[in-house]
């Protein structure tokens, strides 16, 4: 098995989107945790900034950033030719 | 195949869809025959014995001989499926009743478990789950052993699996029994093995392909079951029936009466009295020795003044039962009242502020409090990136891409659940706060008695400084009862009740499920068929299977009644081993084609080897039970989060020893190759048979 460029590139693709997502994904959770104190004084429809983060908004972004792998992570299989194709 | 898998899918959506509306016509006529006056009793043994008569014709009808039936569900559970089986298998006891009422009790820190346990998840869909999906056995020690060669890494990797898998499932089957035994009146040994009897019918017969459509039934009673009441609750407070959308206004309303009861008098005055009596305590314990027999005089002058004063019956009594009571010893004496001092000394202070982060007397103790929230955080999401149980569900879908998607699927219904717990919380929290404290003690409402006459431990409400009226610091609750007491704090119908103890067995049962079946196949497949007998033909590997399951089923069961203390622990016990042993090995094996055998020796012993140490000196109860000296806690983290030392002790072990040690060969490499591309020509195969 011998891997061409056009496999590389696809690799290299996907460590970039994993690297950036992880970046997401590191900032929703322990950059918010951090500045918890000073994030809690900002007020939004009644819950403190932190609350709402570590109880649902972090969450929100958790979903977004696996439904975002996964449509791109597709793209990216048909785009190099890796693609697993129809399933019978 | 004899179906394709897109008829296949049409075909699950049908039947699921059926069996909700047939779950569904189910709850009505059970309320119509409360209506109707069948007994409270009654309904409870409806609920617990047709679910678990349910789950077992699943079962029965899934049950199968084929080896990749068996063990993976023949790799054709779609995306959407898996991440409902996922969700029910992920969501234990711990979540569905724990979780609410730790928020209720800790506030803000309890969202660090929210956090952990979904930001996990992206860990997984990022780093393991198409990478394991693409390789394609059975289990996660197949992978260790395939990655790293030799059967030295995939025994490690089977120890560790049954280590956490099994910490993990005596909290379940824990669970099991206090749902039963609650709801049905049997004893909770009796209320453990009717659960396992649940559980064992259903992946006995079938394995994994059992599991998962149970697992997607039971998903769809628990996530019914924990919606209702909230909804219902928010309905009441809000007139908004979408809780997670509103509950910020109510938060306020929790906050400023915060406020009022920080500062009232008659709070104040209990706390005073709690004060005194811890003081009263500790100046007993002090004054020993002679402060015993003190004490013990001043009984019996008690009794005798009673009597001669002409004292009624009742106070003559109590007064002789207290001295008949009074401990043999100035030891025993010595630990009453240091029970008595601590009991007491936790009821002195203001309400915990529910929205505050880190609330802390001063800077340090601020720090502290936030390192240990990351210190959760940390190791809950990358246990959850670890433990087997979750991980082999991805071997389950038919192709890399619904891997994918699956894990989406999986976050997407935890997400529901855990948006919901805090919102519960706090609905909770401010029922109590407005209903219950200031009312009167002749007036109060029913389900407080109820519950009171129920477990002690779970509601208590008593009139401390007599004056007639209830203060906050005169209640106790103990946080499973947030969401078992939900319906009646909303003015639910028992049936609702009924329904949310069907949720929390399906919750309990169907994570047991899959750690048992993960242990088993741990066992089976890699001990006995991989290295002990590779020549088992599939009617024996899965015999073998059965028994093991059954075996450990039994053992596990036996250990639940032994009681091993806070569920909370062990399940955070669990993650942060499973992390500290699994993780870096099984991601650095897909990420870096340098990494070694033996430097995934050292890396998962190593890793492990500091959890376990860390746990084994700091927790109270492992010290007690093991003998071990305590240590210092390094920076103040506490046991649970023993993983922040484990992963990154593993992860830097497994770089060096590479290093140090010769490269993997070229298999390897080409190994590495095949699980990170979906298809590539000319491709090596690694599916299992």
């Amino acid at each position: 098995m011998q891997l061409t460029q056009n496999h590389i590139d696809y690799w290299h693709k996907n460590l970039r989107l994993t690297a950036i997502l992880l970046v997401i994904w590191f900032i929703a959770t322990f950059v918010v945790i951090w500045f918890a104190i000073p994030l809690a004084e900002i007020k939004m429809f009644g819950w403190p900034l932190s609350f709402y983060m570590a109880a649902q908004g972090s969450l929100i972004v958790y979903v977004a950033i696996i439904g975002f792998y996964a449509l791109k992570m597709r793209s990216y299989d048909n785009e190099h030719g890796v693609h697993e194709g129809e399933i019978e | 195949m004899a179906v394709s898998q897109k008829s296949f899918t049409q075909q699950l959506k049908k039947y699921y869809t059926f069996y909700t509306g047939g779950f569904v016509a189910f709850v009505v006529i059970l309320a119509i025959a409360e209506k109707m006056g069948v007994p409270n009793k009654w309904l409870g043994y409806c609920f617990l014995f047709f679910t678990i008569l349910l789950y077992a014709g699943i079962g029965i009808m899934s049950r199968t001989l084929e080896v990749a039936e068996y063990y993976v569900a023949g790799r054709r559970v779609p995306a959407l499926f898996n991440g409902m089986a996922t969700g029910a298998d992920w969501m234990s006891a711990a979540s569905f009743i724990g979780m609410a009422g730790t928020l209720y009790l800790t506030g803000f820190q309890g969202l660090s478990f929210i956090m952990g346990w979904t930001g996990g998840y992206v860990l997984v869909a990022l780093l393991l789950a198409p990478y394991l999906r693409k390789f394609g056995q059975f289990t996660i020690p197949d992978f260790l052993g395939a990655r790293y060669g030799g059967n030295i890494v995939r025994s490690m990797g089977v120890i560790a699996a049954i280590l956490c898998s099994f910490t993990y499932v005596v909290a379940q089957i824990y669970g099991v029994g206090i749902i039963t035994s609650r709801f049905t009146g049997l004893e909770f040994g009796i209320g453990v093995f009717v659960g396992l009897a649940g559980i064992l019918v259903c992946s006995f017969l079938g394995g994994m392909k059992a599991v998962t459509w149970t697992q997607v039934a039971q998903y769809i009673i628990l996530i019914v079951a924990y919606m209702i009441p909230v909804v219902w609750l928010s309905v009441k407070h809000t007139g908004i029936p979408i809780p997670q959308m509103v509950y910020g206004t109510v938060l306020e309303r929790v906050t400023e009466r915060e406020k009022v009861l920080t500062n009232d008098p008659g709070e104040k005055a209990v706390r005073q009295i709690f004060a005194d009596r811890a003081k009263a305590a500790d100046d007993k314990i002090k004054g020993l020795p002679g402060s015993y027999q003190a004490e013990k005089d001043a009984l019996s002058k008690k009794v005798e003044d009673l009597k001669t004063a002409a004292a009624s019956k009742i106070e003559v009594d109590a007064a002789e039962k207290a001295l008949k009571e009074f401990p043999a010893t100035p030891d025993a004496a010595k630990a009453k009242w240091a029970a008595e001092k601590g009991a007491a000394s936790g009821r002195t202070g203001p309400p915990q502020p529910h929205a505050t982060p880190f609330p802390g007397k001063d800077e340090a103790a601020r720090d502290t409090t936030r390192l240990n929230f990351i210190g959760v955080v940390f190791c809950m999401m990358f246990g959850t990136a670890a433990l087997p149980h979750i991980l082999m569900r991805y071997y389950t879908t038919p192709s890399v891409q619904e891997a994918r998607v699956s894990v989406f699927w999986s976050l997407f219904f935890i997400f529901l659940l855990y948006f919901t717990a805090p919102a519960l919380a706090v609905l909770a929290k401010f029922d109590v706060y407005t209903l219950v404290v200031g009312s009167k003690f002749a007036e109060l409402p029913t389900w407080v008695n109820a519950w009171q006459s129920v477990d002690k431990t779970l509601l208590n409400i008593t009139d401390i400084n007599k004056d007639g009226i209830v203060q906050l610091a005169e209640i106790v609750i103990g946080g499973d009862l947030i969401v078992l007491a939900t319906p009646e704090i909303a003015g639910l119908p028992y049936v609702i009740s009924g329904l949310v103890a069907a949720g929390g067995l399906a919750a309990a049962l169907s994570t047991a499920d899959g750690l048992l079946l993960t242990i088993a196949n741990a066992l089976s497949h890699d001990l006995y068929y991989k290295m002990i007998n590779p020549n088992a033909s599939p009617a024996v590997r899965i015999t073998v299977s059965k028994f093991l399951l059954l075996g450990v089923a039994i053992i596990a069961a036996y250990v639940t009644s032994l009681k091993p203390g806070n569920i909370l622990f062990l399940v955070g016990a669990a993650f942060s081993m499973a992390a500290s042993a699994l993780f870096p090995a099984l991601v650095m094996g897909i990420f870096w084609k340098r990494a070694s055998k033996w430097g995934a020796i050292a890396g998962i012993g190593a890793g492990l080897g500091v959890c376990l140490y860390y746990m084994v000196h700091t927790y109270p109860t492992f010290i007690q039970w093991f003998g071990t000296t305590p240590i210092q806690k390094w920076f103040g983290l506490d046991p649970i989060s023993a993983g922040m030392f484990g992963v990154p002790v593993g992860i830097v072990t497994i770089f060096v020893v590479s290093l140090l040690t010769p490269a993997p060969d070229k298999e390897v490499q080409e190994l590495v190759d095949h699980v990170r591309y979906p298809n590539l020509a000319g491709d090596i195969d690694t599916r299992g048979t």
